[in-house]
């Protein structure tokens, strides 16, 4: 059996690397992708961390299970909104690098 | 209100009616008189004068049937404040119906002859809104002199006694914009004001009386007044009787006050006859007779009043004689009377006062009138000449213009332009003549029987000084009346327009005759032996019937008749010719020169009050006022010092250094600080993301390592 410190481990290495992402990229696909692996990281913490206290205690509780249905949830509704956002920048800018994006005005 | 007082003997509730006769009469000249003729707006006039009459007729009856006893006739509550209650009565006794009677009686008839007067004075042009002026102010002077002699209380009288006054002004300046000829000038206006000046002179005299009664009493009414100064120290009566004699002497016109009253004659003649002979200037007069307790008390201020009234009569007498004028002459005349009157009254002899005062109104109304009758005869006559000269020159311009200029210089009213008018104006010559005679005090004309009380009583009290000083005068009276008679009616016209005077018509002659007969008459009133006045007066004043002393009578009889003689010799022997100078003036010499100048008495005015009073006024006007308080205290203290404030030191340091400087701080900081803060939003997403990381990690790390 896989001690629950490794998903830790895994889904803090994903979140740093999601972060960095963010923080160091300029396409906002990438950004996007990357939000989205920041994400699944907090979607394993909380499988990982429901499977341990089931585990632990006995008694299968789905509250982290139900968590992350909502999280993949939202994140489908975030990347419609943000690709929809993302094809009119392009399509004004002719570019989706976010660093042009730097004025308040379209 | 007017008629619910009723009292059920007499006719006392009409006393109201006195006063609101004449006010209903010039009410109605005023609203309805835009559509009245002459005639109409003259007869209203009279009408409302005449029911004043009737009312006062009613009232001396009634009084006379209920044994002369006072009535008070109360009709209105001015104020109450407090314990200070100044009511409206009027008050019948036999002293105020005397000169109620007097003063609608006489009026009237002066109303109606103004009525033919006004029509043909040259300066009323057909203007009907200045004739129906002129009757609504003679109605409104009705109205002030009944209020003032009906009334219950020092303070109606003064009401009474102010409203006359402003009717006098009013008259004076009638023609405000001309002079006495018609041409365009301030004379009129000028002669108002110095009346109107003059009598506020007296008035603050009569007013400070009334202060220290109030003050001394705490009441104006006569009774109380009375009745309290028993019993205060005779210094306080004497200073209410004095500073009250200072308000007499200026209404009838004495000595130092009586300057204005010649100029008076700015006025239509009716006026000088009604206002200024007849009635308004015996007011004070009135004054003395009803304030006679008050007199009585300090034997001091009557002797004060005494010679006041003696030395005016002389005085004014003696300017009388050096006078051209026709009407400035019986001005003179007037200021003289009025000085017999005022000599009586303080004597103490109040009959005799009021008995001159109501003979004098009578002849020197007939006078005045008279003489208007002259003028306008010569008027007349001058406008006879113009038009014959009108006539000769066909209708070639020169002639209008030759006419135009002689209107200029033709002046109707002086006696060395006249002459001879005893055949041109008959009826004026013997009206005249019985004016005169009344007037000089020949037997059995009316001023004999009051002028010689006057003397007798003057001895009979032993004021020796005070009878030398009448009986003079009486002597110049005589004299400066034959001068007239011999100038105006005898010799030989001086001037065309006198050869060609014209008779008045009748509606001026008509009440003359009435006046004649009351002047030739009028000595019926207080004969020796019946003396029906001092009957009559002894219910309100206390007095003693005077005798009938037949060496006074024979005395000033001879003197006045030796005086009509000497002015026959004088003036009557040798008639004046055209353009001769008087006959005294070689002989008189200086003293002539003051008669005609009028002892330079204004000249003496002018130099001693009104100059420095103007040079004072200029002064304080122009280096007190202007250089000192406004060029100095406002523009270089006040201003400077302000200017000086506002520029140094609230504009230089307290704004621009203090609030200035702050507010500049203010924006500068916050210019830089927000420099700075920019810098951190520099709209790249991830610099902000990256923020957050940061704020994520230290509020992480806070929470771990707390």
């Amino acid at each position: 059996m896989i001690p629950i410190n490794y998903y830790i481990i895994l889904s803090a290495v994903l979140f740093t690397i999601g972060t960095l992402g963010v923080l160091t990229r300029r396409n906002a696909l990438i950004i996007f992708m990357s939000v989205e692996l920041m994400l699944n990281a907090a979607n394993l913490a909380f499988v990982a961390f429901a499977r341990a206290r089931e585990i632990a205690t006995g008694q299968p509780l789905f509250d982290g299970q139900i968590f992350v249905f909502f999280v993949i949830a939202v994140a489908a509704a975030e990347v419609a909104v943000g690709l929809a956002l993302i094809v009119e920048i392009f399509k004004s800018k002719r570019s989706i690098d976010v660093d042009q994006m730097s004025s308040m005005k379209g | 209100m007017l008629f619910s007082e009723a009292t059920p003997s007499g006719f006392f509730f009409l006393a109201p009616w006195l006063v609101f006769a004449p006010v209903i009469g010039l009410l109605i000249n005023i609203i309805f008189g835009g559509r009245f003729s002459e005639k109409v707006i003259g007869t209203v006039a009279s009408l409302a004068s005449g029911a004043s009459f009737i009312v006062s007729v009613l009232l001396a009856w009634s009084l006379a049937a209920g044994g002369g006893h006072a009535v008070s006739v109360p009709f209105a509550e001015w104020m109450h404040i407090g314990s200070l209650e100044l009511d409206w009565t009027f008050r019948v006794d036999s002293l105020s119906t005397t000169m109620m009677l007097v003063v609608s009686g006489v009026g009237t008839l002066i109303h109606i002859y103004a009525i033919g007067y006004m029509h043909e004075d040259v300066r009323f042009k057909n203007d009907l809104g200045r004739f129906r002026r002129f009757f609504v102010f003679l109605n409104l002077f009705i109205a002030a002199m009944m209020i003032l002699v009906s009334g219950d209380s020092y303070l109606m009288l003064f009401v009474g006694w102010e409203g006359v006054g402003l009717c006098s002004f009013l008259l004076i300046g009638f023609w405000y914009e001309m002079d006495t000829l018609g041409r365009p000038s301030w004379a009129n206006s000028n002669a108002g004001n110095k009346a109107f000046i003059t009598n506020r002179v007296g008035d603050f005299g009569f007013l400070i009386a009334g202060f220290i009664m109030f003050w001394a009493f705490g009441s104006f009414q006569f009774d109380e007044v009375f009745e309290a100064a028993r019993t205060v120290a005779p210094g306080i009566i004497v200073a209410i009787t004095l500073f009250m004699l200072i308000g007499v002497a200026g209404k009838s016109a004495q000595i130092p006050l009586y300057v204005w009253l010649p100029d008076a004659m700015a006025g239509p003649t009716p006026v000088s006859a009604l206002i200024h002979a007849a009635t308004m200037v015996t007011a004070g007069v009135y004054l003395v007779t009803r304030s006679a307790e008050l007199y009585m008390l300090v034997p001091q201020a009557q002797y004060i009043v005494a010679m006041t009234g003696a030395v005016t009569a002389l005085f004014a007498a003696t300017i009388a004689v050096g006078q051209y004028d026709i009407k400035k002459v019986l001005a003179y005349s007037t200021i003289s009377q009025l000085g017999f009157m005022v000599a009586a009254v303080g004597m103490g002899a109040f009959v005799a006062g009021m008995f001159h005062l109501v003979t004098h109104a009578f002849f020197k109304a007939l006078l005045f009138l008279s003489a208007g009758s002259v003028i306008l005869g010569l008027e007349r006559g001058h406008h006879h000449l113009a038009h014959a000269q009108h006539d000769d020159h066909g209708k070639g311009r020169k002639g209008k213009k030759d006419s135009h200029h002689e209107d200029e210089v033709f002046d109707p009213g002086d006696m060395r332009n006249m002459g001879g008018l005893r055949k041109t104006m008959p009826v004026t010559f013997w009206l005249y003549m019985i004016g005169t005679l009344a007037l000089a005090g020949i037997f059995p004309f009316a001023g004999f029987w009051s002028k010689d009380e006057i003397l007798a009583d003057a001895l009979k009290e032993g004021f020796t000084g005070v009878y030398w000083l009448l009986s003079i005068a009486a002597f110049f009276t005589a004299f400066y009346m034959g001068r007239q008679i011999w100038m105006v009616f005898f010799g030989e016209a001086r001037h065309e327009a006198a050869a060609h005077a014209e008779e008045s018509p009748r509606v001026m002659t008509v009440p003359l005759m009435v006046l004649a007969f009351l002047s030739v008459v009028g000595g019926a009133l207080n004969l020796p032996g019946m003396h029906t006045l001092t009957l009559w007066l002894e219910h309100t004043i206390e007095v003693h019937a005077g005798e009938f002393v037949m060496s006074v009578a024979v005395i000033s009889t001879l003197l006045a008749l030796a005086a009509i003689l000497l002015s026959w010799f004088i003036y009557g022997r040798d008639p004046l010719k055209a353009g001769q100078p008087d006959p005294l003036k070689k002989p008189l010499g200086f003293l002539f020169t003051g008669m005609e100048n009028k002892w330079f008495v204004d000249e003496g005015y002018f130099a001693i009050v009104i100059g420095p009073f103007k040079r004072i006024s200029q002064f304080l006007a122009d280096v007190i006022d202007w250089r000192f308080w406004h060029d100095f205290v406002h523009d270089t203290v006040i201003a400077g010092a302000y200017n000086w404030f506002s520029n140094i030191a609230l504009n230089r340091y307290a704004d621009q250094q203090g609030i200035d400087a702050f507010a500049n701080w203010l924006g500068s900081a916050t210019k830089s600080l927000s420099a700075t803060m920019r810098r951190v939003q520099n709209g790249f997403v991830r610099s902000y993301a990256l923020s957050v990381l940061l704020g994520v990690v230290l509020i992480v790390g806070y929470l771990i390592l707390k």
